[in-house]
């Protein structure tokens, strides 16, 4: 298999690559990481003419982490977030998520920005952006923009990015002590394409009733799927058994827009996103 | 579009410098343009781990990179472990253990377990799974690969302590 003939570019500074995305608009394709565009490539399901290669930029690579402040650069491999000591300490969810991605030897190559930019519904990174608020900053020549991640995921693999902005940086802000958090997933192997998953964040105040409650699923909809009504069930009350199993009935009943596929029925990934989601709150609630 | 790139790299511990097509992965660079065929194509889509190679060090997949990704990068392949009078460690417990059958996935097994054995001195049996959940083998079912594994953790680790 190869990949279709292209142009090639490996711009060095973000100038240079911002000029490149400038000037190729449509035509030009940014290869992050490359875990999921060269497969397709090789395919030749996807036939860019222009590749754009953001691996030269080292500016891209950098994150910066304090106690009020984690902003990571769109290059950063995904095995840094895995194995960084101070993203664990500010960014526990993304750690404990890490493992979940694909492989080891795919997690040495891919990007934290190239996963987000993909929105493969997929893929672990944007459920966790849009359950923590992440930030991305998208620039272009003479510009930039920060968009929510809940805003930046429109559909099916169609995210708020223009095709003169580049993904340059993710703000993700550092968990509070106080929240509990939780990531579950369901996998035929180790690696595989989740049927289904889902993260959990809570705050429980003094008393044990619920401040706050974010519960996003990946792979039962086109794009990380926020269950907002699942979320407001908990939040004002004390977690009680009772109502966990209420919450993630309603989430996997109608939050939800799963599809039937060779794994699986429409309705078993209703009962699995059910499951997965019970199992997270009650784990989520015992870190808080 | 067949404009050609440089690529200058170290394989192995040897300089190399081809003249390549962008398009051109480097799973075929290393096979086709400097000829080290040890390094085998599975899928060439990123999921069987055949073509794992070491790049800067850290196991990836050689067939979903570009050959001009290489430019300037250090690169170690299955030739660079040892020879059949002087096998390196992991190979002597594969033979020991009979940890291949056909052989294929083999060369990506060691390159993914390389620098994982050096950093585990004491993992377990569901780690050395996990460790070897990105490469494929149709013929063993794994049991014999996790032997030696096992074997060769002991080796590199804990036989020199005992001398």
């Amino acid at each position: 298999m190869k990949p279709a003939p292209f142009d090639y570019y490996a711009p060095t500074t973000l100038e240079e690559a911002l000029a490149l995305t400038a000037a190729h608009g449509t035509d030009g394709k940014l290869l992050a990481g490359g875990q999921s565009l060269i497969p397709v490539m090789n395919f030749r399901l996807a036939q860019p003419t222009v590749l754009i290669d953001l691996n030269g930029i080292s500016a891209l690579q950098r994150f910066t982490a304090t106690e009020s402040e984690l902003k990571i650069g769109a290059m950063v491999r995904q095995s840094v977030l895995e194995r960084d000591p101070a993203i664990a300490h500010l960014a526990p969810l993304i750690h404990a998520t890490m493992p979940y991605v694909a492989h080891s030897q795919i997690r040495n190559r891919g990007t934290l920005g190239g996963s987000l930019a993909h929105a493969d519904p997929a893929a672990e990174l944007p459920v966790l952006a849009v359950a923590r608020d992440a930030r991305f900053r998208l620039q272009k020549q003479g510009g930039d923009r920060w968009v929510a991640a809940a805003d930046f995921y429109q559909g099916l693999f169609e995210t708020a990015l223009a095709d003169d902005e580049i993904l340059t940086e993710i703000d993700v802000r550092p968990l509070p002590d106080n929240v509990g958090y939780s990531f579950h997933e369901f996998a035929r192997r180790h690696g595989d394409y989740a049927q289904a998953g889902v993260a959990v964040l809570l705050t429980v105040d003094d008393s044990g009733v619920c401040q706050a409650a974010r519960l996003v699923y990946l792979n039962v909809g086109d794009m990380p799927m926020d269950a907002k009504g699942a979320a407001a069930m908990l939040v004002g009350n004390v977690i009680t058994p009772e109502l966990i199993e209420a919450a993630a009935q309603f989430a996997a009943a109608n939050e939800i827009a799963p599809s039937g596929d060779v794994h699986g029925s429409a309705a078993y990934k209703r009962h699995l996103a059910a499951v997965l989601g019970k199992r997270a709150i009650v784990e989520a609630l015992s870190k808080v | 579009m067949s404009e050609k790139f440089t690529v200058s790299a170290e394989i192995n511990g040897y300089p190399v410098s081809k003249q390549v097509e962008p398009r051109l992965l480097l799973s075929d660079f290393i096979r086709h343009e400097v000829g080290l065929t040890g390094t085998h194509v599975g899928c060439e889509h990123g999921v069987c781990g055949a073509c794992t190679i070491l790049f800067d060090g850290a196991p990836v997949r050689s067939c979903i990179m570009l050959a001009v990704q290489a430019h300037g990068h250090s690169i170690e392949t299955v030739e660079s472990l040892g020879t059949p009078d002087d096998m390196h460690p992991l190979q002597e417990a594969f033979h020991e253990a009979h940890g291949l059958q056909c052989g294929y996935c083999t060369p990506g097994i060691l390159m993914t377990l390389k620098p994982w054995i050096a950093d585990n001195p004491n993992p377990t049996e569901h780690e050395i799974r996990t460790a070897l959940s990105g490469n494929l083998c149709r013929c063993t079912g794994y049991q014999h690969i996790v032997e030696a594994v096992k074997i060769a953790i002991e080796k590199t680790h804990h036989t020199e302590e005992n001398e």
